[in-house]
């Protein structure tokens, strides 16, 4: 009775955040055609890189007219922390052989924060798939829908779109800039060193710069 | 097609980099400076976006009225617990109204 309940529990959350999550596929759409992607470059990211923020990197530096070189490692170096995800979530999960490979694909963000969200290691691996299988869905036909939407409108300024990446990254930051003095510190080193950076250096290597506030913070 | 090669890297870097952590020894987790790295780098790396999305062009600093005030109706959507998708559309309709009224 009891894992019924926990696992239904785990089903309502991952498709909550899948689909809340997932429908801000359409910002990136509309984010990647801004940035001068067309609209298969724009699929092609959401089908096979599947990880939103470093999707915004890499379309947020090439509309910044950045080297692509410096774009790419902004993107890798956001997806780091899915290996970290990843090494947390291996016990948990307790994938072997080839089924790693398609769950590999589902270690991000927001698959992750459901699962260790769960009470029970079955009510975990229920929530990982419930998430990871309603945002793959909703967030390749988003981006799809944006990416049209978008090229159709003409001038995506007009309507605010702009502004949506980093409204994005902020919401994605929020709860753990709520909750401690530290990371708001090194949220404002980081976005200090990219702006005082960004005369001075081609786009895409300020971001990649704002790394170093961390090492700071680290070795207080 | 410099760009696909981009997007190519990106594909093939996040996926080898999700699949490195499911099949990494598990010690490498137990290491405190590895999880504080994990904990901390997104933070940097994410305020260094949003500061540089919106407050500069072309290579230089900039001020975007439009865009700034996009950005302030997020953090008060943010601050009223609103979810998601509403804090997006808020900051999307607030940027796009602005632009409208003063250029």
């Amino acid at each position: 009775m009891e894992r019924t309940t926990y696992r239904s529990a785990a089903i309502r959350d991952g498709l909550g955040v899948g689909l809340a999550v997932g429908l801000s596929g359409v910002a990136f759409g509309a984010a990647a055609i801004t940035a001068g992607l067309s609209v298969p470059q724009a699929c092609v990211l959401s089908l096979l890189a599947f990880t939103g923020a470093s999707q915004f990197a890499l379309t947020g530096a090439v509309g910044a007219g950045g080297d692509l070189v410096a774009a790419a490692s902004g993107a890798l170096l956001l997806g780091g922390r899915n290996t970290l995800y990843g090494l947390r979530l291996a016990d948990l999960l307790g994938v072997r052989g080839p089924r790693r490979l398609v769950v590999a694909h589902g270690v991000i963000d927001e698959t992750t924060a459901v699962a260790l969200a769960q009470p029970s290691p079955e009510s975990s691996r229920t929530g990982f798939v419930t998430t990871f299988a309603t945002l793959y869905v909703t967030w390749n036909i988003t981006t799809l829908a944006g990416a049209l939407g978008t090229s159709a409108l003409g001038d995506p300024g007009m309507l605010g779109l702009d502004v949506v990446g980093p409204a994005t990254f902020l919401a994605i930051l929020w709860p753990r800039l709520a909750g401690s003095g530290e990371l708001r510190l090194l949220a404002a080193a980081g976005a200090g060193i990219a702006l005082l950076a960004t005369p001075f250096l081609p786009p895409g290597v300020p971001v990649l710069l704002s790394a170093f506030a961390v090492l700071v913070v680290m070795a207080r | 097609m410099t760009l696909w090669w981009a997007i190519a890297a990106v594909c093939l870097g996040c996926y080898a980099l999700k699949l490195a952590g499911l099949a990494a020894p598990r010690q490498v987790l137990d290491h405190p400076a590895v999880r504080r790295f994990a904990e901390l780098v997104p933070v940097a790396l994410l305020s260094a976006l949003i500061a540089v999305q919106t407050f500069t062009a072309d290579g230089a600093l900039a001020f975007d009225l439009a865009r700034t005030a996009g950005l302030v109706a997020a953090v008060v959507a943010l601050v009223l617990r609103a979810p998601f998708l509403v804090v997006l559309i808020a900051a999307a309709a607030t940027t796009g109204v602005v632009r409208l009224f003063l250029g």
